[in-house]
């Protein structure tokens, strides 16, 4: 059955070479010397200097990673109570509506959800900048945050909650020392994931940000409107070195815990 | 009192940044444009009773007689169908190929699927933007082996858009249906080619039918974003790259038009009703067949 053969590996091939080529030349071009984009002038880091000289893309990296962490903190919490609801609140009026708005925000078009967002902070004269882009990427990504999280509840052993119920714990202490520990992982690449979704938004961003508050995906799309240029590539690459870093170092952690966690199972049938 | 918070407070917060946004849209798309501040006209200020009988339909009879919207429209539907169709195509074999490969690389490679999708999708397309260029990259290297003698022209057309939409949507086809095959008994095809199958006709007969609730789930994972689509029409496209979400942006950013803006979301809002529905139906009876 696991046979490779040629057809298979020349899919693979091409396949892994379309996703991952765009990224490679992006990359090598960053490290060229001359302003030409497209002609190769030999080795330099030319323009990794002149980057962290601009200051107008410090303030933008900074505002975003602000509202990259409150966002996505804000909506682990708000979407780890969603899919609590979900999961375990039962019946309730309106739980279809509920439902439904968890789900919609993750098919809606962006700029359908950037323009109501602005229609309303404009109709109750809010103030655009770092707070309406928060509240903004709140919504959005805690809709992500509970799906991920309730599709880890929904496999849960509910026994487990019960017990620490029945040996005298309050519902809250039941969920924080029992519950939470468990879906702890689920929670934790909630977060990650609200947080590259915050990272990662121009659209809804747009809508919300004010003059007083430019976020990074803002500042590169004015930038590459206007055609290619070496910056946005030193930039695009220390981007795209920082996920790759924080991707495989996170998977390699969940590997390791998936494999202590089979360790201490199997000792734990073992002893017993 | 513990549960009524729980369910309150990410009910509230949905309700007020979710639901009360479009109900406003969906008000000013019958509103009048007004030079004011809002920029639309009535407002609450006005009173209940001149409120009500101030809306009107014109935003949306304006979009019908203008046939830019309708092409942009039916120029968006037909963009979104064709590229959902051409991921499917690149997608199908690197999923099939990813689920023939020996057992133990399987995570690596899903992983090395997923990667991109962590990765900024403004840069990635914006990667394209220097590969696609007259002087770029792709036209460099056809120059130099000498398949062509002239530059092609692929940024700023429909193919760069079609390329765009590919390369960013393609995980989200290929994941469906390698989940689907991953489950899929080897031993069915085998039993197919020992009844006489060729190896293509098992391929056709047995596979494909197997594999389709992943096929159908990649197909609106790509086309039901595809049709909003805003950075890659703007990127890669040119000026005859008419797509709806393009065309939403620019009425609410260039022309100003809050109301007309507002009308054109409700349009495209009415339109991807029908493959959201289409799209949960197929999940749930995903599920059903699961369980």
């Amino acid at each position: 059955m696991n046979r490779l053969s040629w057809f298979n590996v020349t899919s693979l091939t091409l396949g892994f070479a379309f996703l991952y080529l765009p990224m490679v030349i992006l990359i090598i071009y960053s490290f060229n010397e001359s302003k030409l984009v497209t002609v190769w002038a030999g080795f330099s880091t030319r323009w990794y200097g002149e980057l962290i000289q601009n200051e107008a893309f410090l303030d933008a990296a900074w505002v975003t990673i602000k509202v990259a962490v409150t966002s996505s903190t804000l909506a682990t919490v708000l979407g780890t109570m969603a899919a609590y609801v979900l999961v375990r609140g039962g019946r309730f009026l309106g739980r279809t509506l509920f439902s439904g708005m968890i789900y919609a925000p993750l098919v809606m078009p962006e700029v359908i959800t950037g323009l109501s967002l602005l229609l309303l902070f404009i109709g109750i004269g809010l103030d655009r900048g770092v707070l309406t882009i928060v509240l903004a990427h709140t919504t959005f990504s805690m809709c992500y945050v509970s799906v991920v999280v309730s599709s880890r509840l929904m496999t849960f052993d509910r026994s487990l909650e019960e017990a620490a119920l029945d040996l005298g714990c309050s519902g809250f202490d039941a969920f924080r020392l029992v519950t939470l520990p468990i879906i702890a992982p689920a929670v934790i690449s909630g977060w990650l994931l609200a947080f590259t979704l915050s990272l990662d938004d121009l659209v809804i961003a747009s809508f919300t940000a004010g003059p007083s508050a430019t976020t990074l995906p803002i500042k590169i799309f004015s930038a590459v409107r206007l055609g290619v240029s070496p910056e946005i590539n030193a930039l695009s690459t220390i981007m795209i070195g920082i996920v790759t870093v924080g991707v495989i170092s996170a998977s390699l952690v969940s590997k390791q815990n998936s494999l202590r966690q089979q360790r201490d199972e199997q000792a734990a049938a073992r002893t017993a | 009192m513990q549960r009524l918070a729980l369910i309150a407070v990410p009910y509230a917060w949905l309700l007020a940044l979710f639901l009360i946004p479009f109900v406003i849209v969906f008000k000013i798309s019958l509103s009048d444009i007004a030079l004011a501040i809002p920029p639309y006209t009535p407002t609450l200020k006005d009173g209940f009773g001149p409120f009500f009988s101030a809306l009107d339909f014109e935003n949306f009879a304006f979009l019908a007689s203008d046939d830019l919207y309708w092409r942009a429209y039916v120029s968006s539907l037909r963009i979104a169908l064709v590229s959902t169709f051409l991921t499917l195509l690149v997608g199908y074999p690197i999923a099939y190929a990813m689920a023939r490969a020996p057992e133990e690389w399987r995570p690596t490679l899903m992983m090395l699927v997923i990667l991109p999708f962590w990765t900024s999708f403004l840069i990635r397309v914006y990667a394209w933007m220097g590969i696609l260029s007259q002087e770029g990259f792709l036209n460099q290297f056809l120059l130099w082996t000498g398949v062509i003698s002239t530059p092609l022209t692929i940024l700023n057309t429909n193919t760069a858009v079609y390329i765009g939409i590919i390369y960013t949507y393609v995980p989200f086809m290929i994941l469906p249906i390698f989940a689907a095959l991953d489950r899929l008994d080897g031993s069915l095809i085998e039993a197919a080619e020992d009844l006489g199958c060729s190896r293509f006709q098992a391929f056709w007969l047995v596979t494909i039918p197997l594999s389709k609730n992943g096929i159908i789930a990649g197909s609106f994972l790509v086309f039901i974003p595809a049709l909003g689509e805003f950075v890659i029409p703007s990127l890669l496209g040119g000026s005859g790259t008419l797509m709806i979400g393009k065309v939403l942006w620019e009425e609410f950013f260039n022309n100003r038009d809050w109301p007309v803006a507002s009308a054109v979301a409700v349009i495209l809002l009415l339109i991807l009703i029908i493959p959201i529905i289409l799209f949960q139906r197929n999940q749930q009876r995903q599920a059903e067949d699961e369980a």
